[in-house]
C-alpha cells in the first residue's frame, strides 16, 4: 500500500469518527427541543439549554426586523419550533462543511469530499426553504400589468426624436454608405475563416495507397500469404505509413470458393485475401468487427454491415456505399501488395465525392 | 452595516427606489416555474466547476507516453489533453469530484432546459408577448447541447474521438459547403492538432459567453414582461398574482439553488460519470463497442441509426446518407420549434392581445397531442440510439430491434397523439360538468 493510499484510509476513518461525534453531540444538544417540537408548539423555550435559547431568539429577532418593511407579519403558529428546526439544519450544514474541510486536508477520497459538501449544501438549501415556508410571509398580492404596446403618443414622440435629422442634406446617401462600410468590414472579418484550414478538395481526394505498396500490420510486420487462416482478419497499413488514418484497411481471408466479386475485381483476392478500407462510409468509425460465419464486416458505431464476399456493399444498417477495396496481389516472395489505390475514395461521403 | 453600505451606494447611484421595486417584484409560485431556475443554477455551477477544471486542463493533441498514478495505462501513448485529465482525476485533491460534478451539472443543465421547454410548450407560455424569450430559450438549448458535446469531445479519450469522427462526418455531408465547414471548425480531416484547441476555445469561452449573454437577456425580458399565471380565480391577462421577491421567494429560490448543488455534488461523489481511463486514449484505428453519446444527443444518434442507407446522387455530386438524419432532421425540427408561436398565430383568428394567463394542457387538445407525439417520437429515437446495447442486454438481434423501432418511430407517436387528444377531451368534459 502506497503512502497516499494509507493516508487516505486514515483520513476516511477520522472522517467516520468525526461524523459520529458530531451526530452524537447534535443529538445530545437537540434531543429535548426535538421532543418538544410535536407537543409544545408555540413555546419551546427550554431553561436547561440557555445557549440554544439565545441563538433562537437572535434568529427570530433578526427575522422580525427583516419583515418590518415587508408585506406581512411572520407566521407565529409554528414559529419557535420551526426556528429550532432551521437552526438544526443550518448547524448540520456547518458541521458537514467542516467535515469537508477536514476531509480535504486529510486527503480523503472524493466520495467523502463530495458527500460532505453535498450534505452541507443540501442542508443549507433545505434550511432556507423551511425558513421561507414556515417563517416568512407568502402573502399573495395582485398587481396591474403594464399595457402593451406603449400609448400611440409615446411611440410617435420616440419616432420623431429618432428621425430628427431627416432634413439634413444627402442623408440617404450617407446612411447607405455607412451600411456599405459595415458590409465590407463584415466581409473582411468573415474571410479570415480562410486561415482556419487548407482547402478541403485536394486533401479529401489525395491518393492514399500507391501501386506496389506492401501491406504491414499495426506492429509493422509484413503480411504474406501465410499470415491469416480463412475466417480471420487483421488491420493493415501501407509499409512505412502505419497509423495513417485514411489508409487503414482490414485484411480478411475467406474461402476462395465462396467469393462473388464483380468480374472486374476477380483478380483482387489472391488465395482468398481481401482488403477493404477500415473507415466506415457512413460516419467514419473504424469498421472493426467481423462476423466470420456470415462473412460480414460490421461497424460498431451504427451497426452497418458489409458483405466481404461480393466487394463489401452495405447489407444492413445506415451505410449507403460499399467499403472501397484494394486490388491485392502477391509478389514473388509471397508478400501481399496493392496494385493501386482504393477502388473509391474511402471514408464518409461528401458533396464532391467521385 | 448592510444599511451603511446601501446608503453609501445610494449616495452615488440613487438606487433606493429601484431597490425597493426590485424587492417587491411579484413572482407567482408554482413548482413548474422552478425548472428554468434549475437550469440557471446548474449553469452557475458549471461556470464555477469549469473554472477549477480549466486551471488543470491542457488542450493539447501532442502524443506522449503516460507515466502517472493510473498504472493500467503506464507507458501508453496518449494526448497531453488526456494526460492532464488523468492527472486531474487521480492526483489533484478533489479533482475527480469537481470533474464529475461538472459533467453531472451539464447533464442536469440540458435536462432542466428541456423540461422547461416542455412546460412552456404545454402551457402555451410562448404566446404573445413572450415570443422573443421562446426564441432565446431555444437558442440556449442549442448552445447547451453544443457545449456539452464540445466538453466531452476535448478530453482525448476513445469515446470522444469516436464522437468527433461522427460529428466530422456529419458536417462533411452538408451539400456544397460541408467539407469547408468541417475543415474550418476542426482544422482539417480529423484527427488534427487544431481540433482540441478550437473546441476548447469554443467550450470555455465563446459558447459560455453566448450562453451568459442570452441567459441575461432571457431573465431581463421575463423581469420586464413579468411572469405568467396559471389560470385561477382572480387571474386575468391584465393582472399578476404572486408573492413578492423579498424575502420569501428569494429564500426559496436560493434554497432550491443549494439543494440542487447538493444533489449534483452527491452525484459527483457517488455516481461515476465519463470514466475516461476505462475508455482509454483516442486512437483512430481502435474500436469502441457500445459507445453512447451523452443523453441529450441520444435522439440524434438514434436518427443516424434508424435512417435507411439511402443517399442521393445528383450527377457527379453526392448527398450522403448521413445528411438527412444528421443535419436535415435536426434543422427542420429546430426551424419548426423556432417558428411554432408564429405558425400557431397564423392559424388563429386575428387578435393583438397579450396573453398572461397560461392554458392548461387539456384546454388545447391539438397542441398537447402534437407535443406528446413529438416527445414520444424523440423518445423512440433516443432508445434507437442504444439499440446495440438493448440487443446485447435483451438477447435479441440488432436487426430485429431496429426493424421494430423503425415501425415504432411512426406508430408510437401517432398512437400517443390519439390517446393524448382523447384524454384532453375527457378532462374538458369532466371539468365542464363539475
Amino acid at each position: 500500500m502506497s503512502d497516499t493510499a494509507r493516508q487516505r484510509e486514515r483520513g476516511d476513518w477520522i472522517l467516520v469518527l468525526t461524523g459520529a461525534v458530531f451526530g452524537w453531540a447534535a443529538r445530545k444538544v437537540f434531543s429535548r427541543h426535538i421532543a418538544k417540537l410535536s407537543g409544545a408548539g408555540s413555546d419551546a423555550r427550554d431553561p436547561d439549554a440557555p445557549e440554544m435559547g439565545a441563538v433562537r431568539d437572535a434568529q427570530s429577532e433578526e427575522m422580525r426586523e427583516s419583515y418590518s418593511g415587508g408585506s406581512g407579519p411572520a407566521k407565529e403558529v409554528s414559529g419557535n419550533s420551526a426556528v429550532i428546526l432551521v437552526v438544526c439544519v443550518f448547524l448540520l450544514s456547518i458541521a458537514a462543511a467542516i467535515a469537508f474541510l477536514v476531509a480535504y486536508w486529510m486527503g480523503a477520497r472524493h466520495a467523502f469530499l463530495g458527500g460532505a459538501i453535498a450534505l452541507s449544501m443540501g442542508a443549507f438549501g433545505a434550511g432556507l426553504v423551511i425558513w421561507a415556508h414556515a417563517l416568512m410571509s407568502d402573502e399573495q398580492v395582485s398587481e396591474e400589468r403594464e399595457l402593451l404596446p406603449s400609448p400611440a403618443r409615446e411611440r410617435e414622440e420616440a419616432a420623431e426624436v429618432f428621425v430628427a435629422e431627416r432634413a439634413a442634406p444627402r442623408r440617404k446617401v450617407l446612411v447607405a454608405m455607412s451600411l456599405g462600410v459595415a458590409g465590407t468590414f463584415v466581409a473582411a472579418v468573415v474571410s479570415l475563416l480562410r486561415s482556419f484550414a487548407e482547402p478541403p478538395g485536394p486533401v479529401l481526394s489525395a491518393p492514399i495507397w500507391r501501386r506496389g505498396d506492401r501491406l504491414v500490420t499495426t506492429e509493422g510486420r509484413l503480411v504474406n500469404l501465410q499470415t491469416l487462416r480463412p475466417g480471420s482478419t487483421v488491420s493493415v497499413f501501407p509499409e512505412n505509413r502505419v497509423g495513417q488514418v485514411n489508409a487503414q484497411a482490414v485484411l480478411v481471408r475467406v474461402d476462395e470458393q465462396l467469393l462473388r466479386l464483380p468480374k472486374a475485381r476477380a483478380a483482387w483476392a489472391p488465395q482468398g485475401y481481401l482488403a477493404y478500407s477500415r473507415v466506415c462510409t457512413h460516419a467514419g468509425c473504424s469498421v472493426g468487427l467481423y462476423e466470420a460465419e456470415m462473412c460480414l464486416l460490421q461497424c460498431p458505431c451504427h451497426q452497418s454491415t458489409f458483405d466481404v464476399l461480393s466487394g463489401a456493399p452495405p447489407t444492413g444498417g445506415p451505410a449507403a456505399r460499399a467499403l472501397p477495396q484494394l486490388p491485392l496481389y502477391a509478389d514473388a516472395d509471397g508478400n501481399l501488395r496493392t496494385g493501386g489505390d482504393f477502388s473509391e475514395t474511402p471514408g464518409p461521403g461528401f458533396w464532391g465525392l467521385r | 452595516m448592510i444599511r451603511g453600505a446601501g446608503e453609501w451606494l445610494d449616495a452615488r447611484l440613487h438606487l433606493a427606489k429601484t431597490f425597493r421595486r426590485a424587492l417587491n417584484h411579484v413572482f407567482p409560485d408554482h413548482w413548474s416555474f422552478m425548472l428554468g431556475e434549475i437550469a440557471l443554477y446548474s449553469f452557475v455551477l458549471l461556470v464555477i466547476t469549469g473554472i477549477f477544471l480549466a486551471m488543470f486542463f491542457d488542450p493539447g493533441s501532442a502524443q506522449t507516453a503516460y507515466h502517472g498514478s493510473y498504472k493500467a495505462l503506464d507507458g501508453v501513448q496518449v494526448s497531453t489533453a488526456y494526460r492532464s485529465v488523468l492527472h486531474l482525476s487521480f492526483d489533484v485533491p478533489a479533482g475527480l469530484l469537481i470533474r464529475q460534478m461538472h459533467h453531472w451539472a451539464a447533464l442536469v443543465f440540458v435536462a432542466a432546459i428541456v423540461l422547461h421547454l416542455g412546460r412552456i410548450f404545454f402551457t402555451a407560455a410562448y404566446r404573445r408577448p413572450r415570443e422573443i424569450n421562446w426564441l432565446i430559450g431555444l437558442t440556449l438549448l442549442l448552445l447547451a447541447i453544443g457545449n456539452g458535446f464540445f466538453g466531452y469531445s476535448i478530453v482525448g479519450d476513445l469515446l470522444s474521438g469516436t464522437g468527433l469522427r461522427i460529428a466530422y462526418s456529419t458536417l462533411l455531408s452538408v451539400p456544397l459547403i460541408g467539407p469547408r465547414l468541417a475543415f474550418i471548425l476542426l482544422g482539417g480531416r480529423v484527427p488534427t492538432p487544431e481540433m482540441i484547441p478550437r473546441m476548447y476555445a469554443l467550450h470555455i469561452f465563446i459558447i459560455p459567453a453566448a450562453l451568459a449573454t442570452l441567459l441575461g437577456l432571457h431573465l431581463l425580458i421575463i423581469w420586464r414582461q413579468k411572469h405568467t399565471n396559471y389560470p385561477g380565480p382572480g387571474r386575468t391577462d391584465r393582472t399578476l398574482v404572486g408573492s413578492r421577491l423579498w424575502p420569501s421567494y428569494a429564500a426559496k429560490s436560493l434554497g432550491l439553488c443549494f439543494i440542487l448543488w447538493g444533489v449534483i455534488a452527491a452525484l459527483g461523489a457517488f455516481v461515476q460519470i465519463n470514466p475516461v481511463w476505462i475508455y482509454g486514449p483516442d486512437n483512430p484505428a481502435a474500436v469502441l463497442t457500445g459507445a453512447q453519446p451523452d443523453w441529450y444527443l441520444g435522439w440524434m444518434e438514434g436518427a443516424l441509426r434508424l435512417f435507411p442507407g439511402v443517399h442521393l446522387r445528383l450527377g457527379s455530386r453526392l448527398i450522403p446518407e448521413i445528411f438527412f438524419p444528421g443535419i436535415l432532421f435536426p434543422a427542420l425540427l429546430f426551424t419548426f420549434l423556432y417558428s411554432y408561436p408564429f405558425i400557431e398565430r397564423w392559424f388563429l383568428p386575428q387578435d393583438t392581445q397579450a396573453y398572461n394567463v397560461l392554458k392548461m394542457p387539456y384546454e388545447r387538445p391539438f397542441s398537447t397531442a402534437f407535443g406528446c407525439a413529438a416527445f414520444v417520437f424523440l423518445l423512440v429515437l433516443f432508445f434507437a440510439g442504444s439499440d446495440d446495447v438493448i440487443a446485447a442486454t435483451s438477447g435479441n438481434s440488432v436487426v430485429a430491434i431496429r426493424s421494430t423501432l423503425r415501425m415504432l418511430v411512426f406508430v408510437a407517436p401517432a398512437t400517443t397523439a390519439v390517446i393524448a387528444y382523447a384524454i384532453c377531451v375527457i378532462v374538458q368534459r369532466r371539468r365542464a360538468k363539475s
